[in-house]
């Protein structure tokens, strides 16, 4: 097969830029008239203009409750005879007790290894046979329970699916198997230096006790803590249908699939909480200062920057959203355009607000060739520096457009819908939230980036990481006087 | 309802599939523009997007020696500005009309995508027809140094520091005699990317850039006969080429033993790599080691991963696949050893299974579940309209591999018509055990 699959292939750049889109909105305007019918010289003088844009016009989300209280949202999208379910528990790392780091994660993943009468290859087989995927995933902030099938085999699919979210049987040795999975995979990270510069900056910033200093799968420690009762326990605290909600979107109504999630999925009831909160904010950084990781040999340095950012549910969400589209979201952003197009230090560099529950770090990021180290981590700086400046307005106006219009993006695909119509209720986002999206977009000001970029970016403040060749680097380093410098063992992050 | 001019007309029977299942039907229509161009336009209401694709028929192979890497040097060339839209330009106004793009290059051909909202269809032309027609006249050797520095920068990023990043060069070394076009990588030789000049940009460009070189694929939310007329206004000023492009061939290349190496890395988990050169993209064989991958490698009841991965528990993953190519393809078995397990061993195992194959078909239940997860995934793909693998972008991928952009339900076809003999025969004639390239990474003491 030819897809994506061959090691050959070569792209301009890493990803879409289009990253945490789970919002859509309603876009005024009439569809524009585009192209001529008459033919006409093509006249090249000026970029032909664009019209208002067009309006994404979504099917309207049937709400449905089975009789145990799960929610269920459907929305019909009949392009492809196929249907995609996700089912959502808001349960995350919040709910990892102190020293068992990594029990949400781990139970997340194996709910598939034995559930119901079937064992991990019996579930496999049945899946794979009906030409279906299902996937058991913990994340941040909510475990997801996946199954995309097609749609005539939906009936099939379901009691398994089922059976892997109401009753899992945790077996001792696929334990044991998932558990050594993990180990190795944690020694993957540390080998590979964009892997591991994502574990040590959120180490080095909120430390080792705080929940969001430690990988989602916790550390070798806890992984070796853990015994089937610690999940079964988890289990049955947290996997109940008042903290759960079914999406299911693709070739269905809901006429036709809340009988058939009514008959599988209707008697599961578990008397567990209903919601855990969010760990409690960590303490903001107050001065600051360098960590080197030390890589022998390294071609390039993994140079990460920043501290910790805002929740989720802050009130300055869309003029972060749209400060960040500036400074490192978007392809033409001044990061990714410093970096890689004026100075080639770089394939490509970029920042983010990493929203949460509870608040997650803001960074600036990019692998830069090992002999400009120095000069990179400058640039880096002059851009956090220069974004406190007022934006000039065709900068904004072009962000504010690019935010507001990639919104469509989100339901091209039935995972792609399911996905954002989840992120909705984990993240408690308004009704008219959806509605009044681009309008928001829309409506933040030069004012506005220029207080939230005081607020939120303060680069005098910083945690600076870097993964890299020691001995090339450290002396250009200590020469921009950022701040006080530590070396630090790869394997201390992982503790 | 969403509306939406895709009709798949299939319904997945209950029962196992036949060997003839329902077709899968994508319309579309296609024309020529008197410069060559071929264009082809897909209608799909979905969301309010569409997607502009351009393949051009040139990779990695059509390189010269010294000058390896050129071909994705010059696609990061097309978007350093054109005549009428100086750089910078490209993705300024297309991110100011809500678009994202990208392009990818391998060995057989390069493609671009643009995505954005309907109502900047002409934008998208204007930009795409620009660099087709007049990039030459906005390019200087600065152009070229400033994305020179920026490949160098994807090799460091992708390859050099990559764990196990080396691996596919070092293979393609053992695989391929001197001179042939898929000995190279597509990244190219950090020398060679040094060597490249102002003066091969403008001879690869005339010579691969030309409209007959390429086809353009307008899919998603579009009213076809509007955008005919927009594709003949933003194109018609693209001039045609000058030279034929010659036909590609080469030698189907032959293994007659085991080549073995072994590569240090900044791991802690050993790797091994199984490969095999093996019959191009939609030959006799093509699809039948598709169904094979699945077999060894596809979940956990396939062969390897079961024994090697859940039941020894002496691996971490394996991965088994056809890497399909115009010339000829490439059969990879990949196995990511556990910290301390013995590659020795765990090769050993996979030849046992390889063996296991070649001397018996697999049976029916096995056979079905792999015909049944590639029939869904055809399915998964008709989805996205925009995107690299998006219907767009398979449209141009049919259209440059078959001549036939519709090739949707023949490429399914191939697979239905498979039966379990079928595979053991593959097997055993594609992947003789005394016949490849083996290749090992090992921890960096």
């Amino acid at each position: 097969m030819t897809a994506g699959r061959a090691d050959g292939w070569t792209r301009r750049h890493k990803g879409t830029r289009a990253r945490s889109l789970f919002v859509w909105c309603v876009l005024s305007g009439a569809i524009a008239s585009s192209g001529l019918l008459a033919q006409q010289p093509a006249d090249r003088s000026k970029p032909p203009a664009v019209g208002p844009a067009p309006s994404l016009k979504l099917p309207a989300i049937e709400k449905r409750t089975l009789s145990n209280g799960l929610q269920v949202w459907v929305m019909g999208v009949h392009k492809v005879p196929t249907v995609h379910l996700e089912l959502a528990i808001r349960t995350g790392v919040a709910a990892d007790p102190a020293g068992k780091f990594g029990l949400a994660s781990l139970t997340a993943d194996m709910l598939d290894e034995g559930a119901g009468s079937r064992n991990a290859l019996e579930i496999s087989d049945a899946i794979d046979f009906l030409g279906a995927a299902l996937s058991t995933r913990g994340s941040v902030d909510a475990t997801y329970v996946d199954l995309h099938v097609p749609i005539s085999r939906l009936g099939d699919a379901l009691p398994i699916m089922a059976d892997v979210i109401a009753r899992p049987t945790f077996p001792e040795a696929e334990l044991k198997r998932l558990r050594d999975e993990r180990l190795a995979s944690l020694l993957e990270m540390e080998d590979d230096p964009e892997e591991l510069v994502q574990v040590a900056f959120p180490r080095l910033v909120f430390g080792p006790q705080h929940r969001y200093g430690t990988p989602v799968l916790g550390t070798a420690a806890s992984l070796k803590s853990f015994t089937v009762a610690d999940l079964k326990a988890f289990h049955a605290s947290q996997f109940n249908p008042a903290n759960a909600m079914l999406v299911v979107a693709g070739d269905v109504t809901a006429a036709k699939v809340v009988p058939m999630l009514e008959r599988t999925l209707g008697a599961w009831k578990s008397p567990g909480a209903a919601k855990t909160a969010a760990v409690a904010p960590a303490p903001q950084l107050t001065a600051r200062r360098v960590y080197v990781i030390d890589k022998p040999g390294a071609a390039q340095s993994q140079v990460r920057i920043g501290w910790i950012g805002v929740p989720r549910s802050t009130p300055d969400y869309f003029a972060l959203r749209v400060l960040n589209t500036i400074l490192g979201e978007a392809f033409t952003s001044r990061l990714n355009n410093n970096l890689r197009e004026v100075h080639g230090y770089s394939y490509g560099a970029s920042s983010r607000f990493d929203m949460r529950l509870s608040a997650g770090a803001f960074y600036a990021s990019a692998g830069v060739q090992t002999d400009k180290t120095a000069e990179a981590v400058k640039e880096f700086f002059n851009e956090l520096t220069r974004i406190h400046e007022t934006v000039p307005a065709g900068e904004l106006e072009k962000a504010k457009n690019y935010l507001a219009l990639l919104v469509p993006r989100s339901f091209e695909t039935s995972r792609g819908t399911a996905d954002a119509l989840a992120q909705a209720w984990i993240y408690d986002l308004p009704a008219d939230y959806y509605t009044t999206y681009a309008d928001r977009v829309r409506a933040v000001t030069a004012a506005d980036l220029k207080r939230v970029a005081d607020k939120y970016i303060q680069p005098d403040k910083f945690a600076v990481v870097i993964v890299g060749d020691r001995k090339t680097i450290e002396a250009g380093v200590k020469t921009l006087n950022l701040g006080p410098l530590t070396v630090v063992e790869p394997g201390q992050v992982f503790k | 309802m969403l509306h939406t001019a895709l009709l798949v007309g299939l319904l997945l029977q209950a029962t196992p599939q036949p060997a003839t299942g329902p077709r899968l039907e994508v319309p579309f229509t296609q024309f020529t523009l008197p410069n060559g161009l071929h264009v082809i336009l897909h209608e799909d209401h979905t969301v309010p997007l569409l997607t502009v694709n351009v393949w051009y028929e040139v990779g990695s192979a059509r390189e010269k020696p010294g000058r390896t890497g050129f071909a994705h040097l010059f696609e990061h060339l097309m978007f350093m500005g054109s005549k009428n839209a100086k750089y910078g330009d490209f993705d300024q106004l297309l991110e100011a009309a809500g678009g994202t793009n990208n392009a990818s290059t391998a060995e057989d051909r390069t493609n671009y995508y643009i995505d954005i909202p309907s109502n900047a269809l002409d934008l998208a032309l204007f930009l795409e027809s620009d660099r087709m027609a007049y990039l030459i006249e906005a390019m200087s050797p600065k152009t070229v140094d400033a994305q020179r520095d920026v490949v160098k920068n994807e090799r460091r990023q992708s390859y050099e520091n990559a764990p196990y990043g080396m691996s596919s060069i070092a293979i393609a070394e053992m695989l391929y005699p001197k001179g042939h076009p898929y000995r190279w990588p597509t990244i190219g030789y950090t020398e060679d990317l040094t060597a490249a000049s102002y003066e091969d940009v403008i001879q690869f460009f005339r010579m691969y850039y030309q409209p007959a070189n390429a086809s353009l694929v307008v899919a998603g939310d579009i009213d076809p006969a509007k955008t005919r007329a927009a594709v003949e206004k933003w194109f018609a000023d693209v001039k045609p080429g000058k030279a034929v492009v010659p036909p590609i061939d080469y030698p189907h290349p032959t293994l007659n033993e085991v080549r073995k190496k072994t590569i240090q890395d900044r791991v802690q988990l050993p790797r091994l790599y199984l490969t095999w050169i093996t019959p191009a993209h939609f030959a006799p064989g093509d699809a039948e080691l598709d169904v094979l991958s699945s077999v060894l490698a596809g979940g956990k009841n396939s062969r390897l991963y079961k024994r090697l991965v859940y039941e020894l528990q002496i691996a971490q993953d394996v991965t088994a696949f056809q890497a399909s190519k115009a010339l000829n393809s490439e059969y990879q078995v990949i196995v990511t050893a556990r910290p301390d397990a013995d590659i020795a061993r765990i090769r050993a195992i996979v030849d046992e299974e390889i063996k296991k194959i070649q001397q018996a078909a697999p049976a029916e239940r096995e056979f079905r579940r792999a015909i049944n997860q590639i029939e869904s995934s055809f399915y998964d793909r008709m989805e996205r309209v925009g995107n690299f693998g998006g219907v767009g972008d398979q449209l141009n991928s049919y259209y440059v591999a078959a001549g036939n952009p519709g090739y949707f339900n023949e490429d399914l076809s191939r697979y239905r018509a498979l039966s379990p003999d079928d595979i053991t025969a593959a097997a055993t004639r594609f992947l003789p055990l005394d016949k490849r390239v083996e290749l090992v990474v090992e921890p960096k003491k």
